[in-house]
């Protein structure tokens, strides 16, 4: 077809009605295309439902007197991610510091620290702290014990992410604060690091959502947690389908929560004053 | 013309800047910024081959040279953002020798800050804290550094806000802010530290041409009521209206040294007179005056063409 390019008011309309068509056309397209991918969605979760129901007897008294159990172990999760993520902030902060560090010997350990805890398995360091370190004499109580072995593991992977959001943060930014007579310290406290907070925000709150699933490993030194419990309710009676699919819909549903707050938060930071300048 | 002095026939640079006609410099005023025989290295890469300045109070003096020059390496050494690989710094009597710097000791450490707290710096690139509102730019150094309490620094800044025009921006972040404004701020910020000397560094270079003109005008005006100024800048107007002197720079060297009018309008050496012809030649809108100039390297043909179309601009 020969349009030419809006060289005639008839081939401009012409042009205007192709153009709707096209329109309504991909708009009639992305919404049967969004139907179908919600219908794959309840295709499987009734699939899930109609195989629980055809090979277990659900018993719903079961599940109404266990629930309550079970639900106890939410707060646990979410008081063992939190502590263990802030936990995990602070060591993250200094390992990035030892890391960016010129002295040998700091930066030595801080490479140190991120590379065992990065290369070991982490149920392995919880069950070292639970059941290796009391041949040494020390002897940790399960809560402590989980806390500890998630901070430090999640620490050493934020090192290297709160190395390179202390790195993100232009060096002109150092620069202006020592031309107006900031040392080093003032400089990095009050310049640098609430910019490098604000790069890594985002990975920290993914980092959170991993954490509130890997809290589950606590249940293996015995926390009473969301996990734990949920085994020691089905357990006994060989009802661990209800139960484990119970738990799992309460982590998905935190996580699906959590990624929802994160969203909201990286929108709020990315206006006003997050920008970087415009070169 | 030389420049017209009671005692000519001395060397301009024997003749004492209150001298000349037109200076702000209190008579027989001590030099307030003295960096001598400044030498700098990027490896075996010879910047900066032995500079002297000397900058008297309230005196705007403007470094001129082509990109690559080594104008901007001088003028970061003075404040020790780069560090001199040798060569002496006094500014108001804060006295920072290079060369045993390097035993990086507390001592060091806090003289070349007490030499930052003389000489603030204004950036290219303004380098203005993101994270901070304008108001919160200004007053974070004079809070932390100086322990100004808030409300008197607060004040202090919202004048400044108001010399610059920006007092209605107070409260806006950087991002929110044009060039030109963001400059300004960067200005404005400087000043709040009370420095003896502001340092420039081609403060208009990073600006879209139409936004140069209001930052120049601020520069003017700061220049005019006697503030002492270190411009590094391709401006030839602004290097004619507003400064003092002059340093031409080439290779690392200054090559000449003098009042405007005598430097820009009539260059004792043919290296400056090459140069200048480029631009005054397209500042007047003819070229080749002066000469045509040598074909220029890519980039700095592509610095040159910024820095021309920034004199072109009608500011002032």
């Amino acid at each position: 077809m020969g349009f030419g390019y809006g060289s005639s008011l008839a081939a401009r309309a012409a042009n205007q009605q192709l153009g709707d068509e096209i329109l309504r056309v991909e708009q009639q397209r992305s919404r049967s295309w969004r139907v179908r991918f919600i219908a794959m969605w309840l295709a499987i979760v009734a699939g899930l439902v109609a195989f629980v129901a055809l090979t277990v007897r659900v018993d719903a008294d079961f599940i109404n007197g266990w629930a309550p159990f079970i639900l106890a172990g939410v707060p646990v999760t979410l008081f063992i991610s939190a502590v263990s993520i802030a936990l995990a902030i602070v060591l993250a902060t200094l390992g990035a510091l030892g890391r960016l560090s010129r002295n040998p010997f700091v930066n030595g350990a801080a490479s140190f620290y991120v590379s065992f805890f990065r290369g070991t398995p982490l149920i392995l360091q919880i069950l070292f702290l639970f059941l290796a370190l009391p041949q040494a004499g020390i002897v940790l109580d399960p809560l402590p014990t989980a806390v500890l072995a998630l901070g430090m593991n999640y620490g050493a992977y934020m090192t290297e992410i709160f190395r390179a959001g202390i790195q993100a943060v232009p060096h002109g930014q150092v620069e202006a604060a020592h031309s107006l007579g900031m040392d080093g310290r003032t400089a990095f406290i009050r310049v640098v690091l609430p910019q490098a907070f604000r790069i890594v925000i985002p990975a920290i709150g993914n980092d959170f959502i991993a954490m509130l699933k890997d809290s589950a490993l606590a249940y293996t030194v015995g926390v009473q947690e969301l996990l734990w419990r949920a085994q020691a309710a089905g357990r006994p009676t060989f009802q661990s389908m209800q139960t484990l699919l119970v738990a799992a819909l309460v982590y998905w549903i935190m996580t699906i929560l959590f990624s929802v707050l994160q969203n909201k938060l990286e929108g709020r930071m990315s206006i006003g004053d997050r920008a970087r300048s415009i070169q | 013309m030389t420049a017209p002095s009671a005692k000519a026939g001395r060397p301009a640079h024997e003749i004492h800047p209150a001298e000349r006609p037109g200076s702000l410099v209190p008579a027989g005023a001590e030099p307030i910024v003295r960096a001598t025989a400044i030498e700098k290295f990027f490896g075996t890469n010879y910047v900066l081959r032995g500079c002297s300045m000397t900058v008297y109070p309230k005196e705007t003096i403007t470094i001129l040279g082509r990109s690559g020059s080594g104008k901007s390496t001088f003028l970061r050494c003075l404040n020790f953002l780069e560090e001199p690989s040798a060569g002496v710094v006094d500014i108001d009597n804060v006295v920072v020798d290079a060369s045993p710097l390097r035993r990086r000791d507390r001592a060091a450490a806090e003289r070349v800050r007490q030499l930052r707290l003389r000489a603030s710096m204004v950036f290219q690139e303004f380098n203005l804290f993101p994270h901070r509102s304008v108001i919160g730019n200004l007053i974070e150094a004079p809070v932390h550094v100086k322990h100004v309490p808030v409300k008197e620094a607060t004040d202090i800044a919202e004048g400044y806000l108001e010399k610059v025009g920006l007092i209605d921006k107070r409260d806006e972040y950087p991002n929110r802010l044009s060039g030109g404004q963001r400059q300004r701020v960067a200005i404005a910020r400087a000043l709040t530290m009370e420095p003896k000397v502001l340092l420039f560094d081609e403060p208009t270079s990073a600006l879209d041409p139409s936004l140069v003109g209001e930052v120049l005008k601020v520069m003017e005006s700061l220049a005019h009521e006697g503030r002492t100024m270190i411009v590094v800048t391709h401006e030839m107007q602004f290097a004619k209206e507003a400064a003092d002197r002059v340093y031409y720079m080439d290779e690392g060297i200054f090559l000449e040294i003098g009042p405007p009018e005598q430097v820009i309008d009539q260059p004792r050496e043919e290296r400056t007179r090459l140069f200048l012809a480029r631009f005054l030649g397209a500042a007047h809108g003819a070229p080749g005056v002066g000469g045509p100039a040598a074909p220029l390297p890519e980039e700095e043909a592509v610095a040159q063409f910024k820095a021309d179309a920034g004199t072109l601009h009608p500011h002032g």
